[in-house]
């Protein structure tokens, strides 16, 4: 009787080595020990076997089941890795394949350096509380000229620098214009809202120039604060200064930057000063060497700004700045050629170029 | 402004070198534009004197001569020299070795020339670079001294100065006006000058006759009889050359000279060669006058003119006449010296495009006190200079009345200016600058401006809204705040304003408000989003050419520019893919056709601008392994301005498409987003074909424009709780077939309105046409979800439900199911 136990043993042990895949493996795994597997099979017997021989052939019987179920247990573990290794095998690719083009469109677009620089001044200038204005392009006279006390006589109103548009109907001679300086959004302010004002109007801007250093079409970023004549918050020349520093130090990301204040004349601002930064003009590193180069002009208020804009210059006052957005562009990022700004060549626009989602600056904020 | 050193000492009696010069004259305003010294490169040149010249045994021109240097001891160097005026005894100019030579851009050096030794070089003006004259070395007066830098000995060791001179301030257009704010900024003391009166020995046989007041309030004349005209002695023509400004002869350089030592402009006329014996100020009347610049000008009504009997013969304040100028055969002159009006100056210069040194400081104002003593100074210097004999003066019109007040609240000067300044240091200030101190109480103080600052204490002109009117209350105290701003300025400027404390802005709020607006704010986003999926900004010239404005849109005359500065780019354009597709075809021209460029910037209309996001994608996509490059496609343009709305808050469920679009789009290839039946979001579409092959520019182009201004500001609203249902949704397919005219959006649009309470989603997942299909008709494969609320559907409940949709889009668009 033990000799049929062999044989299944035997050939069961010999059909597991010889089982190819998990198909084999299964039919054995069930013709063994399923239900109707020839195991089973004999154990169901067992309770014919006559009382004396049923204790010794349960004991081989039992012994044999565990045997095989482990042999066909690690064979299927065994089986399984193999068929995984084989699989893995089987789909080895070469990674340096690049993904489509379209996945990885981050990698081709960009940003333009002026974009970068305007985020660069809304942030920080938005750190000290400065809003964001804007306004037309096309303005008229009066914003762009009169009301900052640049009368008809001023030498910016020649033909020669201020692009002039047909006037309309009802309106006088040469009354529209395209901004020579962003100051008429600043006269929108302070028309239409009482002070506190502390906002920063980046945009374009435009003179009738053209020449390596000259674009008819370029960039300005001005700024106004205005606040009480005295007392509690009022703003004076030292606030400007204050403000222009935290500005120059924190875009130049130099936090010793030298800066000298010299006085100077704008209709639009009494007193009025320019801002020149420490630079090298042998190398152009900026705050290194004994040279000094001009980046902004400013000034308080003029008083006659003010009246012309509705504020009683006795009781408000406040200051103004602009400088060139380009200009400072090019400083801080070593670009000689001006003109390569509104060219669009893709090859300048990628070199020069700020990536999609880095931000413009840490003050940005997400 | 260009000035000598030397020219500025006349006026200042200072120690300071050019460099300290130059640091106060930044810091007080009048900004320091260069500095250049002639002498410096001159630096190495000595006097000398030839002691022997012997002829050179080896060279039949040359000489060997023995140099007294005054250089390294009493030994006379040897220099081999082949001028033929070298001769024993003469004073000479002597470089040593290692001298550069600017005349001829060499370095010399120690040597022998032809056997003989030659320790360096003897020169004529021209190898110093200071003529042209080459005939020999130069000949020094007998009695020089050997040794000394040939610079000073001649004079060329001057510093000339160029400062930049802002337009309030006329009065540092002269000399003088600068010594006299380096004065009072502390940089030495200030010369008296005063001019003496020149006795009038007879009646001037010119007389003023002023027809034309408003324009000229003030003018003085002298006749000088019996002159000499000639070149100008040697230190005024030095002097004159040094500034940039070209000797003529004695009696013109004498008016060039005071124009720029007083800032007062003079002209002389030649009597002879004036008509009738009275010189009138009138307004001009369309003669042509020929200028002392060679050129001929019209006279406008709006110029004020100086004519005699035979015309005009000058142009006030800006020129005089060629037929009535000094020249060399005048023996009497008629000295005119006047206030013009500034503006009117400044107005006629720019008619004529006359940018002469005699405008630049009439139009800035003069000094309104100095005609007579400018007068008799300018008298004197002329019989100095050519000798003769003075008239009496004459005048027209008489000095205008210009004593102005300032008040100054000491206060005012940290609560404007930031800068705590004593009230004694305040009036001290500006006491050195000549503003004299009327009356003070401690706290506040009148001062009375002197005459050569017409910016301080202006009366007041204001500029109102247009329509709104001035309030003369208000204009005085306008006046009264602008006159303090001006006393706070000088007194600021003189201290320096380096000096101000920097001090940062007190904050508003201790959390600042957004910087950005949420229109800003979504321009960002939408920058940045179009950057993400592979475009690259572009900012283009907001004008263009007429013509590509017309391509793109309208070009109406009210947006064309009256002075452009170049025929293509006179017309302001209408959208900024105008300005795209032109870089696009710069780009392709460089061997770059495959671009994909976006903009945000302004589009012009007639009625106002707009901000437009604008894309152009050109050419093929990138190769790819399995995959051959394409043609970019509409539905890349498409899917790039769907992204952009998304990406700026637009719910996309608001969002329909219609087959629309302006010209510059392919008209079967290009739609129009709109949000509602109202709000156009923007356009894209395939750019037309016949605009690209106009343009030069072959290829494929696919191109949208967004209106970012349209985008409605997102709402503040709670959101209501979402419905998670726990039944799982029921997904069926249909398939429609419709006919041309009916859009996949209408049959989606209609699937999902069928059953508002069932039916949460639509989809399309196929479009099929030709085969079996009628010509024209497509099969549309939509997949519609149902989601059971409370109990899951029965069979016939969903049955129904299918049914709905199937009536739903067959009533809205004629599209049937699919048998």
């Amino acid at each position: 009787m033990a000799d049929d136990l062999d044989t299944l043993r035997q050939d069961t042990l010999e059909a597991l080595a010889a089982a190819a895949d998990h198909r084999d493996w299964d039919a054995i795994r069930v013709g063994t020990l399923g239900k109707s597997g020839r195991l089973t099979a004999l154990l169901k017997e067992l309770g014919r076997a006559a009382p004396e021989q049923r204790r010794s052939r349960g004991a081989a019987l039992n012994l044999l089941r565990d045997e095989l179920g482990a042999a066909i247990e690690a064979r299927g573990r065994a089986l399984e890795s193999a068929a995984l290794e084989a699989r893995l095998r089987a789909e080895r690719v070469d990674v340096t394949l690049p993904p489509t083009p379209e996945s990885l469109s981050i990698l081709s677009g960009s940003l333009h350096p002026l974009t970068r620089t305007t985020w660069e001044m809304t942030a920080i200038f938005g750190a000290m509380g400065f809003g964001v204005a804007d306004g037309p392009d096309i303005e008229t006279d009066w914003h762009n000229f009169s009301a900052l006390n640049t009368p008809a006589h001023h030498p910016a109103r020649t033909d020669h620098d201020t692009f002039y548009l047909p006037s309309l109907a009802g309106e006088g001679p040469a009354s529209r214009v395209l901004r020579t300086q962003t100051s008429g959004v600043q006269v929108r302010t302070m028309l239409s809202a009482p002070p506190p004002i502390r906002i920063i109007v980046p945009g374009r801007t435009y003179r009738a120039d053209h020449d390596a250093t000259h674009s008819p079409m370029f960039h300005q970023c001005e700024g106004l604060a205005i606040g009480p004549a005295s007392g509690e918050g009022s703003i004076t020349l030292g606030h400007l200064k204050g403000t222009v520093v935290e500005f120059l130090r924190a875009f130049f990301e130099l936090p010793s930057l030298p800066i000298r204040f010299r006085a100077s004349y704008f209709p639009f601002t009494e007193p009025s000063m320019e801002v020149d930064i420490g630079w090298s003009r042998r190398t152009g590193e900026i705050g290194a060497g004994g040279d000094w180069l001009e980046v902004l002009g400013s000034g308080m208020v003029h008083p006659r700004v003010l009246a012309n804009c509705g504020l009683d210059p006795r009781r408000w006052q406040g200051f103004a700045f602009g400088m060139g957005i380009e200009r400072l562009t090019m400083l801080k990022h070593g670009i000689p050629d001006l003109r390569a700004f509104y060219d669009g060549d893709l090859r300048w626009l990628r070199h020069y170029g700020h990536g999609a989602l880095s931000p413009a600056s840490l003050h940005e904020g997400f | 402004m260009k000035f000598t050193l030397s020219w500025l000492r006349d006026h200042l009696d200072t120690t300071a070198t050019v460099d300290e010069l130059a640091a106060v004259l930044n810091r007080i305003g009048l900004e320091v534009e260069g500095i250049h010294n002639p002498g410096i490169p001159l630096a190495p040149f000595r006097t000398a004197r030839i002691l022997s010249a012997e002829p050179h045994p080896n060279a039949d021109r040359l000489r060997v001569c023995q140099v007294e240097t005054g250089l390294g001891g009493a030994a006379p160097v040897q220099v081999v020299c082949g001028a033929p005026n070298a001769r024993a005894g003469i004073s000479v100019i002597f470089a040593p070795p290692g001298t550069h030579i600017p005349g001829s851009d060499i370095t010399i050096k120690a040597g022998e020339i032809r056997g003989q030794k030659s320790d360096g070089m003897l020169c004529s003006l021209r190898e110093l670079g200071l003529g042209l004259e080459h005939d020999g070395i130069a000949e020094l007066p007998d009695n020089t001294t050997p040794g000394q830098s040939y610079a000073g000995f001649a004079g060329l060791d001057d510093p000339v100065i160029e400062i930049a001179v802002t337009p309030n301030r006329g009065d540092a257009l002269a000399v003088r006006g600068i010594a006299r704010d380096l004065a009072a900024a502390g940089l030495g003391h200030l010369r008296p000058w005063l001019a003496e009166t020149v006795k009038g020995r007879y009646d001037s046989r010119i007389t003023w006759e002023n027809a034309f007041p408003e324009a000229c309030p003030y003018v003085l004349g002298r006749t000088v009889r019996g002159v000499r005209n000639g070149p100008s002695p040697p230190w005024l023509q030095e002097r004159l050359r040094a500034v940039g400004v070209r000797p003529i002869s004695a009696l013109v350089d004498v008016t060039n000279h005071f124009s720029i030592d007083l800032g007062r402009p003079l002209h002389v006329f030649d009597v002879d060669r004036c008509a009738g014996g009275v010189l009138t100020l009138r307004r001009g009347a369309g003669e042509t006058l020929r200028a002392l610049d060679g050129r001929d000008y019209v006279a406008d009504p709006e110029d004020c003119v100086i004519a005699d009997a035979a015309g005009v013969q000058s142009f006030a304040g800006l020129m005089g006449g060629e037929a009535t100028g000094a020249t060399a055969d005048t023996t009497a002159v008629f000295i005119e010296c006047a206030l013009f009006d500034p503006i009117r100056v400044a107005l006629s210069g720019r008619r004529h495009g006359i940018a002469s040194e005699a405008r630049q400081r009439f139009e800035r104002g003069l000094d309104p006190a100095l005609p007579a003593a400018a007068l008799e100074a300018a008298t004197r210097m002329i019989m100095e200079l050519c000798g003769g004999e003075a008239s009496e003066v004459v005048s027209a019109g008489g000095p205008p009345d210009w004593q102005r007040e300032a008040g100054l609240r000491f206060d005012r000067v940290a609560g404007l200016g930031g800068l705590r300044v004593e009230p004694d240091e305040a009036v001290a200030a500006l006491e050195r600058l000549g503003f004299a101190l009327k009356s003070s109480d401690g706290t506040h103080a009148v001062f009375a401006v002197p005459s050569w600052r017409n910016d301080v204490a202006q009366p007041v002109v204001l500029a109102p809204q247009p329509g709104r009117p001035v309030d003369p209350a208000s204009l005085q105290n306008v006046a009264e705040v602008e006159a303090e701003c001006d006393l706070v300025e000088e007194v600021l400027r003189l201290r320096g304003l380096d000096a101000v404390p920097a001090v940062p802005l007190a904050p508003l709020a201790p959390v600042p408000r957004p910087s950005l607006s949420p229109r800003q704010s979504r321009t960002a986003t939408a920058r940045r989003l179009m950057a993400a999926r592979g475009m690259v900004e572009c900012v283009g010239f907001s004008f263009t050419a007429r013509t590509q404005a017309l391509r793109f849109g309208a070009a109406p005359d009210s947006l064309r520019l009256l002075n452009p500065i170049a025929a293509d780019l006179d017309q302001m354009r209408p959208t900024p893919l105008a300005t795209l597709v032109e870089a696009a075809g710069r780009n392709a021209a460089r061997g770059l056709p495959d671009l994909a460029l976006f903009e945000v910037g302004a589009g012009f209309e007639e009625d106002g601008q707009r901000l437009i996001a604008a894309g152009l994608r050109t050419g093929r996509t990138p190769r790819h392994p399995g995959r051959p490059s394409q043609p970019v496609s509409l539905w890349d343009a498409k899917a790039d301005a769907i992204a952009v709305l998304a990406a700026v808050g637009v719910p996309m469920e608001a969002v329909s498409v219609t087959a629309d679009a302006p010209p510059h789009y392919h008209p079967g290839r290009s739609g129009t987003l709109r949000q509602g039946p109202k709000i156009v979001l923007g356009r894209f579409g395939a750019v037309h074909p016949g605009l690209l092959a106009e343009l030069g520019q072959g290829g494929d182009a696919v191109a949208f424009e967004l209106f970012l201004d349209q985008v409605p500001d997102p709402k503040r609203r709670r959101r209501t709780a979402p419905e998670l249902w726990p039944l799982q949704p029921v997904r069926r397919d249909f398939a429609f077939l419709a006919g041309p005219e009916v859009s996949a959006e209408a049959v989606l649009r209609a699937a999902r309105g069928a059953d508002r309470a069932l039916v949460v989603g639509v989809g399309l997942f196929d479009v099929y046409e030709g085969g079996a299909l009628p010509d024209g008709v497509r099969s549309l494969g939509i997949e519609v979800v149902f989601q059971p609320r409370e109990r899951t559907l029965t069979d016939a409940e969903l049955e129904a439900a299918c049914e709905r949709v199937a009536a739903a889009v067959g009533k809205a668009t004629g599209a049937t199911l699919r048998g």
